[in-house]
């Protein structure tokens, strides 16, 4: 080799990192992150650096009501992120959260229009909660099975099934549209209140934090201590395995997306049923590729992912109120997001790999 | 009456950026690199030449004189470097911090989406029009100049010679990659590199610069899609979200087309006929719903497409084997 051409350092591939090494890692890339989108901020709007954390802050967390709209939208995104999470344990990229859940969202609207009226409102709840399920699961187990079957790719496939549902969506609006050539629906029964989810403790925003807890930790069980998580990890690590050991891996593919979907499905029904009270083919406003990132920055752990949802329910709301209050059109929160997302995929390699300076030559 | 000479044209019109796009993509797929970002790439393309043809106009206006060279050179420019930067973005990540493709996709669509419409939204803050998009026809008519002698060509001028010169650098492109793919060494190594990239390293292929030029040159062809969209299709109008899933479909397109720019070019020609099909079915006033269902018939024919390639599974319309995984010499 020639003088001089030799790398001044290589890489290493760790191992396991202690987790405060991790995390300390994670935690520096998020400061360096913010830092950057403070001076990026600062270009943009010319306001003094410290002002803009602030208002960042005061966007997630100006008042009582902020906080509980952040809580609430951070559900949301939670149990989305938590849907898709064992989908991807099994390395099956399910990027159709998107379509999963327009599909609970539109079976729980048809039967608030449909049967709003003429069922009493505990059995109509219950008939909304079973065909927003069974929605999402058949959104969820159409790919899996051309998986299963054929060997499909996965992450075009749901992508497909992203725009089938939304364009379902999108006739349906205008099947109900009220007025009559407004194309939106508008507030379904807004008098009678039929099939809208009940408050729990008279407070609306508390039932979705209550179902994304539920949900979260019965994951955290399934996952981990639950046969079925146990075969997921073992698909996902290396189908060969499964099947050599005797796991039906298309069942397990199948069972799995059906599940993925389903609870897609569930965060549809809430996001009618107790949170808009009306369906547009935006109500899930890209959630569901959000939760891909979500969900794969916590490394699928249930629990980090309570943080990493946090974390980008926080940015949204943050530069949301930055752009507002600074007539900044609303995307400035996508770029600072896309920049932090940057630093934090960008970190991994700092835990996964170390960098080891070349030792100089002893003569 | 279905009017097949103004529908073809239409049609070619909306395969352009498709069929930039799924060319950029599939250069990059051969190098093994699945970059789902290209949307966010498009946008960033299409908003890099309006930005620079807003400012040019302006100082054109200012100053009173118009160079049409300069009005094309500039807006192409800004769009090649503003790609150039996003793919050195994704390069940076997967390739030299080996970070996930799908994720780090993801976050570009998301940053490059909201880039085109803030940048978009601001222009038009500046702007000062009324309306909620920036008209920028002046470049627009220097972008999609079509050949003087078209019109008198009849129903043979407006179908082959109506363009712009955009368009026709799509087909060549997309044949030139082609070539480049098959024929010569380089494209010998890119593929290589795709599918087995150790057997490339061990061959002495300089894995990574492979990877980044070709991601790299992809982003920026994929770019020049946005860039068309807004200058030649839209008419030099930006406004935000106009450019809508275009990206996606590009990205399908790839496999539709099964990684052969070639049968991308056919296949762009017939998505955009069916993107726009909705528009020539009659179904009159009072069922307007039925134009929605319309809409889906592309994403169901790729849905499709997609299942029967791999129910046929023949061993060469296989993606590139290392598609999606990041490579580190010391695994193994």
């Amino acid at each position: 080799m020639k003088k001089g051409s030799e790398p001044i350092f290589h890489i290493v591939k760790r191992d396991v990192a202690p987790w405060y090494k991790s995390w300390g890692v994670r935690a520096i890339a998020i400061i360096a992150a913010l830092l950057v989108c403070g001076i990026i901020t600062t270009l943009t709007t010319g306001l003094n650096p410290i002002k803009v954390y602030a208002t960042f802050a005061q966007g997630a967390f100006g008042s009582a009501r902020k906080v509980w709209i952040t809580m609430q939208n951070m559900s949301v995104l939670l149990i989305i992120s938590l849907a898709l999470t064992p989908a991807f344990k099994m390395r099956f990229w399910n990027i159709g959260g998107e379509g999963q859940v327009l599909a609970g969202a539109l079976a729980t609207a048809a039967c608030m229009i449909c049967l709003g009226d003429k069922v009493p409102n505990a059995l109509l709840i219950v008939i909304m909660t079973v065909s927003a399920l069974a929605a999402g699961a058949l959104w969820g187990f159409i790919p899996a099975f051309f998986k299963a079957k054929w060997n499909t790719n996965e992450t075009l496939s749901t992508l497909m099934m992203n725009y089938i549902a939304t364009q379902i969506v999108a006739f349906f609006t205008i099947v109900w549209e009220v007025p009559k050539g407004s194309f939106t629906v508008g507030i379904i029964n807004s008098s009678s209140n039929a099939g809208w989810l009940p408050q729990l403790f008279g407070q609306k925003y508390l039932l979705p934090i209550v179902v994304a807890a539920v949900v979260t930790a019965s994951m955290f069980v399934y996952l981990k201590y639950s046969k079925h998580g146990y075969e997921i990890a073992v698909v996902g690590e290396s189908e060969k395995t499964a099947k050599y050991v005797g796991m039906k891996t298309e069942k397990i593919i199948i069972r799995t997306m059906i599940l993925s979907g389903a609870l897609c499905g569930l965060a549809g029904w809430i996001l009618v049923g107790g949170i808009n009270h009306t369906i547009t083919t935006t109500i899930n406003s890209g959630q569901g590729f959000t939760a891909v990132m979500v969900s794969w920055l916590a490394k699928f752990n249930p629990i980090t992912m309570i943080f990493t949802s946090f974390l980008i329910i926080f940015l949204e709301r943050g530069a949301g109120e930055i752009s507002t209050s600074f007539g900044l059109n609303q995307s400035f929160s996508d770029i600072l997001t896309g920049i932090i997302l940057f630093f934090i995929i960008g970190c991994e390699f700092f835990i996964t790999y170390k960098i080891v300076p070349r030792k100089k030559k002893t003569k | 009456m279905f009017d097949i000479a103004a529908f073809i044209p239409r049609a070619i019109g909306q395969s352009v950026p498709l069929l930039l796009g799924c060319t950029g993509e599939i250069l990059t797929e051969k190098s093994g690199n699945l970059n789902l970002g290209i949307p966010g790439v498009m946008y960033v393309g299409g908003i890099g030449g309006v930005i620079g043809a807003f400012y040019y106009e302006q100082n054109a206006a200012a100053t009173g004189n118009f160079n049409p060279l300069l009005a094309v050179l500039i807006p192409l420019l800004c769009s090649f470097a503003l790609s150039l930067v996003m793919g050195l973005i994704y390069c940076f990540l997967t390739v030299t911090l080996r970070a996930n493709q799908n994720v780090t996709g993801l976050a570009m669509t998301t940053f490059g989406v909201g880039i085109g419409n803030f940048f978009g939204g601001s222009l038009i803050k500046l702007s000062g029009a009324d309306v909620p998009s920036i008209a920028l026809s002046k470049t627009s008519s220097c972008f999609s100049a079509a050949l003087p002698f078209a019109e008198k060509l009849g129903w043979f001028g407006k179908i082959f010679l109506s363009y712009g010169f955009l368009c026709y650098s799509a087909f060549i492109i997309a044949i030139i990659t082609t070539l480049i793919l098959i024929k010569t060494r380089v494209g010998l190594h890119l593929r290589a590199v795709g599918e087995s990239p150790s057997t490339a390293d061990a061959a002495g292929i300089n894995v990574s610069k492979y990877k980044y030029i070709s991601t790299c040159l992809g982003c920026m062809i994929a770019g020049l899609g946005g860039l068309y969209y807004v200058m030649d299709y839209a008419s030099g109008v930006w406004s935000n979200d106009a450019f809508g899933d275009r990206g996606w479909l590009a990205i399908a397109l790839v496999i539709f087309s099964i990684w052969n720019p070639l049968i991308g070019i056919f296949a762009s020609i017939l998505f955009g006929g069916l993107y726009i099909l909705y528009l020539y079915i009659p179904t009159g006033m009072d069922y307007m719903e039925f134009k929605e269902l319309y809409k889906m018939i592309p994403y169901v024919v790729t849905l499709i497409v997609l299942v029967i390639t791999s129910m046929r599974n023949k061993k060469e319309n296989q993606p590139p084997a290392s598609l999606g995984l990041s490579y580190f010499r010391e695994e193994r």
